[in-house]
């Protein structure tokens, strides 16, 4: 790299971007005024500078020795910086001395008259000219990417990011706050549209990620902190403790039977409250790990301390430990992928659809455990009462589509509801009716899925659900659920009797979304779900290098998308751990020992805890890898001893002059 | 105060961070949301790093108002950056107030990346505002004749 | 043949003076180094010796306080011609001083105040000083009172700036000294140090390694603790923005600094600096929390610029003639 040479000759070009600038922009007024601004060697317009010929003008003009410092005034930094660093850097001199205007989305996207664009794009440019003037011979540094890797969430997602991680050689750990994995899919009977089996795929993904030496799975377990840097992040994991040691526990299932409590009186979360289960419990048969988990919420010995412990004498291994303690782990980590995964609406902020008021009002989840063979009807559709319904009726979009709770489609609802339209109608040989507002089916198969179902008999209702009633007015009514809505397509009022209700309800984000995210530096959309770096050209990537996101926790999306995510995830992990290394931005803070007085005034304001006191020099000073380049230490020094690479006081004082100087 | 200028066009220079701001009104841009052009941006990687010596030489240098725009609380990419620059926006603002500038002079706005209806409707209504309120023509420092 | 020196005062307090008096016996050794030909609070010298004088005759004028009258800038530019170095000495010569906080007022209320409404004044006609006036005597004519204090850079070109409210004696020693010698620094420098109070506070051990304040407190609201910090009590101690040299004499007085060196040479604008770590300093991230505790800084104009208004990026308030009696 060349030092500093010197005078900046600065090179300006004007990008046209086609029409974009071009039919707004007089482009040609803005290179004659560019060419009067100091130190302005050289300027020029072209169509389209992001392409090979127009980044080989810089270059270009650099080689021939015309131009050491480079402005582009075209589309935002946040698109081509990058390109046009490498396009300075070809020239052979440093990618940072550099700097572009945005002339397209600042200006001419969003300014009605040509002239005030032109006049804007010129103060543009004039700052940016002045600015580059200053700008020193910057150089990335590298880091080491550390071999491991770390998923957080093992539905799916996650489970199908460690594996393809794992095979591929790396070491994962798997961190899964419930006590098995599978996350949803593991409570589901059948998957749409092939209706296969959810625990026929995905039990075999299960075990293998249990007999795969390359992942540590810690489950009952979530993540504390995260500490660290692109590629050298430092997690401290919290293994809560199941009273049971996993590594003798064989999954016999003696203790449950033994429990002093004979009957279940616990309601049990795996099937929605639908049944209950003992203290002592395993989610469901094929859990994993196949570890029981002890509930000290309701375990006597915990409550009492008087409790004779029958499962210790039941127990072959000797596997319990009531002594256990939760366990804190702390591993280093080269990336991390979250699949936190999300949670569903609750039915019961729509009153008007009777969920918790009428019994025989059932949300989606609910009838996928009935539905589910090892569910607490094993399999039967039935009512509260036990009978089965000879009407279903569902409702589509419950906290979907509605601007009153999520203004967004959780794009899974209209399948799983014919699903279940199907399912119900082959385990009960119910009458189903759907109420939709529009039929979402999108995906491979999904449109003839929905054929299948009208073949089948599916009553199709077009129309939102206006409630759903116990009032009878006819004697047919009587002893029902009646759901009333609009039918569309008939253009009147209906009012549709049924023994049962299932609401569909949407995907919203986990409720500790925030907390997750702020752990791990990333950010949430409005709705709340974790935010991707470009939602069509990096839907896995964050804006935090190094930690990537796959499946429902990025956005709803169904187990195609969600594998698909998770691949993509895997890889971008793949890529960065196999190259070895990072490139940190250079824009980083640095103290001039000379010039600090040791006034203490930055050290507590990093967040980062990036700047250390020298108490024998008596000085502050910031370590260049953990600075993530914010500038709050460079604003609050009292002395202006503390400066940020690339926005130095210099720097933005000759920006804030520029803007205003010439035009 | 003077005669209202019709034909003045308020300079407002604003310093937008990365992460969010910047963002929100690239967004306003790819939306094609038309705003008024009397918004310079000067991009910053956090509102953290506003020094409030950036403020008053842009009113020095000429701008009639200066906006900042940063991550809405508890949503800074680096965390704490604009709880700093809310706190040093504020002391700024009693002393401007005290040296007879316009509170509407100098706005801070916290604008998400998602919020390019934001940076349209906050550029237009400051525009007006600072419109109304005329040129800010500061005092000139004085400077020495040439000797 | 000795090198020429004259000392004089604008709008200032006595305290430069006293500040060059308080050299003690070394302003004998000083008298004896240098001929000092002008110095109006002290010697009997007139207007009409320095005006003798041939361009650059002086070696150096010392000149302290900041302008505001038609006669400090006829006297100063008089200085200018004559003196091969112009020295500001004091902070208001270099940065306005505390008279710069008439930049707040205007000339007109200034003089309404002082004339017409000020508590201690008698009765009286409401007459005013004019520039012009006629006595039994003769004509008798006044300076212009400026409506703008200025710096002394801000009229003249100024060599070197001493600073301090006053220079301490030992930087203004070291000045003598190295003029006498020839060994001053490069033109338009600062003769102090180049690094904040803290470094040279006796207090700086005391000092928290993560300071943070939770309320800012004034020096009568509280015990002041002799031993600790003063930023660390809560109070507005501007030694972290402000230039050492000093000696740090206010803080052994058990009072927190006040900026009178002024800001360092990587600062554009003192108050703004220091605005910025002391609110950066506050633990509040609430904004409502943040807006009542900032609020209790009394007066930030008072607070921040006390020595430097004219100097500042802003130089004066903006209509201070629209303000009245007193800003609100």
């Amino acid at each position: 790299m060349q030092a500093h040479d010197g005078a900046p000759k600065i090179g300006v070009y004007i990008c046209h971007c086609g029409l974009n600038i071009a039919g707004k922009i007089d482009v040609e007024q803005v290179v004659a005024f560019a060419a009067t601004l100091p130190n302005v060697a050289v300027a020029r317009d072209y169509r389209f500078m992001c392409s090979d010929p127009g980044q080989d003008l810089i270059r270009q003009d650099i080689d021939d020795g015309l131009v050491n410092r480079v402005v582009v005034a075209s589309c935002s930094p946040l698109m081509h910086e990058a390109t046009f660093r490498r396009a300075t850097a070809a020239g052979g001199i440093s990618p940072f001395f550099f700097q572009m205007a945005s002339i397209r989305e600042h200006v001419s996207w969003v300014t009605a008259d040509q002239q005030d664009a032109t006049e804007k794009a010129k103060a543009l440019v004039a700052a940016a000219v002045r600015r580059v003037a200053l700008h020193e011979p910057l150089e990335r540094r590298q880091s080491p990417v550390l071999p491991d890797a770390m998923v957080v969430g093992a539905g799916i997602a996650g489970i199908h990011a460690a594996l393809t991680m794992a095979n591929a050689g790396k070491h994962v750990y798997l961190i899964e706050r419930e006590s098995t994995i599978g996350g949803h899919m593991a409570r589901f009977d059948k998957t749409f549209p092939t209706l296969d089996c959810a625990a026929c795929i995905l039990t075999p993904k299960m075990s293998e990620v249990r007999a795969n030496p390359n992942i540590t799975l810690w489950t009952y377990a979530d993540v504390v902190s995260v500490e660290g840097y692109t590629g050298n992040f430092t997690v401290r994991v919290r293994r809560r403790p199941r009273y049971v040691d996993e590594d003798l526990c064989t999954g016999c299932l003696a203790c449950i039977d033994a429990c002093i409590n004979k009957k279940a009186k616990v309601p049990d979360e795996w099937n929605e409250g639908l049944s209950k289960r003992k203290p002592i419990y395993i989610p469901f048969p094929q859990a994993t790990p196949p570890v029981v988990v002890v509930d000290p919420e309701t375990c006597i010995w915990f409550k009492t301390g008087k409790c004779p412990r029958p499962c210790i004498d039941a127990c072959e291994r000797d596997a319990f430990d009531f002594e256990q303690q939760e366990r804190i782990e702390e591993v280093k980590v080269g990336a991390i992928v979250l699949a936190t995964g999300f949670k569903e609406f609750d039915a019961t902020r729509i009153p008007a659809y009777g969920y918790g008021r009428y019994p025989n009002v059932y949300t989606s989840v609910e009838v996928e455990r009935l539905v589910n063979a090892t569910g607490p009807t094993q399999g039967e559709i039935v009512l509260r009462d036990g009978t089965r319904p000879q009407t279903v009726g569902i409702i589509h979009c419950v906290g979907s589509r509605d601007e009153r709770y999520n203004a967004y489609c959780s794009r899974v609802c209209c399948m799983y509801s014919l699903k279940l339209a199907h399912l119900i109608r082959e385990r009960s040989g119910a009458e189903v009716y759907d109420f939709y507002i529009d039929m979402r089916t999108a995906g491979k198969g999904y449109e003839e899925f929905y054929d299948k179902l009208m073949q089948e008999g599916t009553h199709f209702v077009r129309g939102r659900v206006a409630g759903v009633t116990d009032e009878a007015t006819t004697p047919e009514e009587e002893g029902k659920l009646i759901v009333r809505a609009e039918d569309t397509l008939l253009g009147a009022a209906r009012r549709i009797p049924v023994d049962m209700v299932v609401l569909a309800v949407g995907l919203e984000p986990q409720p500790d979304a925030q907390d997750v995210r702020r752990l791990f530096n990333i950010g949430c959309g409005a709705e709340g779900f974790f935010t991707e770096r470009h939602p069509k050209l990096a839907p896995v990537s964050t804006f935090t290098d190094g930690i990537f996101l796959a499946g429902a926790c990025q956005g709803p999306k169904d187990i195609p998308d969600s594998v698909a995510q998770a691949g993509a995830a895997a890889a971008e992990v793949l890529a960065m751990v196999d190259r070895g290394m990072v490139e940190l931005e250079p824009s980083t803070a640095f103290i001039d020992p000379a010039a600090c007085s040791g006034c203490r005034t930055c050290v507590g304001l990093c967040p980062f805890a990036a700047i250390t006191f020298d108490h024998d020099r008596n000085v502050a000073e910031v370590n260049e890898v953990v600075c993530k380049g914010c500038g709050i230490c460079v604003g609050a020094c009292p002395t202006g001893a503390a400066q940020q690479h690339l926005f130095t006081d210099e720097e933005i004082f000759n920006e804030i002059e520029g803007v205003l100087a010439y035009v | 105060m003077s005669e209202p200028d019709e034909t003045f066009e308020p300079r407002i220079v604003a310093f937008f961070c990365n992460w969010c701001t910047y963002t929100a009104a690239d967004l306003a841009g790819i939306s094609r949301m038309t705003y008024a052009p009397n918004v310079r941006v000067v991009r910053l990687m956090c509102s953290g790093r506003l020094d409030p010596q950036f403020v008053l030489a842009a009113l020095r240098d000429g701008a009639d108002g200066v906006l900042i725009g940063g991550c809405h609380p508890g949503d800074c990419h680096y965390q704490l950056g604009n709880y700093n620059a809310q706190r040093r926006v504020l002391l700024l603002k009693r002393m401007l107030r005290a040296m007879g500038i316009e509170d509407e002079r100098v706005r801070l706005e916290w604008i998400s990346a998602a919020e390019g209806e934001k940076v349209q409707r906050v550029c237009n209504e400051m525009t007006e505002q600072v419109r109304a309120l005329g040129p800010l023509h500061l005092a000139a420092v004085p400077r020495r004749e040439a000797s | 043949m000795k090198p020429k020196v004259a000392f004089y005062w604008c709008a200032s307090c006595g305290g430069c003076e006293e500040a060059v008096v308080d050299l003690g016996e070394e302003l004998l050794t000083v008298a004896d180094a240098v001929d000092i030909v002008f110095w109006p609070v002290a010697m009997d010298f007139k207007t009409s010796d320095v005006e003798a004088l041939a361009d650059g005759e002086l070696a150096a004028a010392f000149v302290n306080g900041a302008i505001r009258t038609s006669e400090e800038e006829e006297m100063v530019r008089l200085l200018r011609r004559k003196a091969q170095v112009v020295v500001a000495f004091g902070a208001c010569a270099w940065l306005g001083g505390i008279p710069g906080l008439a930049n707040l007022y205007g000339r007109r209320s200034i003089l309404d105040y002082v004339y017409g409404e000020e508590p201690s004044l008698e009765e009286h006609d409401g007459a005013r000083p004019q520039e012009e006036t006629d006595v039994a005597e003769g004509h008798v004519s006044l300076p212009t009172f400026d409506d703008d204090v200025r710096t002394l850079d801000q009229v003249i070109e100024v060599d070197y700036f001493l600073p301090g409210c006053p220079p301490p004696g030992e930087l203004i020693r070291t000045a003598i000294t190295a003029l006498i010698e020839g060994t001053l620094p490069e033109k338009g420098s600062v003769l102090a140090p180049d690094v904040a109070l803290c470094s040279d506070c006796p207090r700086l051990p005391s000092k928290p390694e993560k300071p943070s304040v939770k309320r800012f407190v004034r020096p009568h609201q509280v015990q002041i603790d002799p031993d600790l910090c003063l930023l660390a009590q809560g109070l507005i101690c501007l030694g972290p923005a402000t230039r050492s040299g000093c000696g740090a004499v206010c803080i052994a007085a058990n009072m927190p600094c006040t900026g009178c060196m002024g800001p360092v040479s990587r600062v554009v604008d003192h108050g703004a600096k220091a605005m910025s770590a002391m609110a950066s300093l506050l633990e509040a991230d609430d904004e409502a929390e943040a807006d009542a505790l900032i609020g209790e800084i009394a007066d930030p104009v008072g607070t921040f610029y006390r020595y430097s208004l004219p100097a500042s990026l802003l130089h004066r308030r903006r209509e201070p003639e629209a303000a009245g009696r007193s800003p609100s």
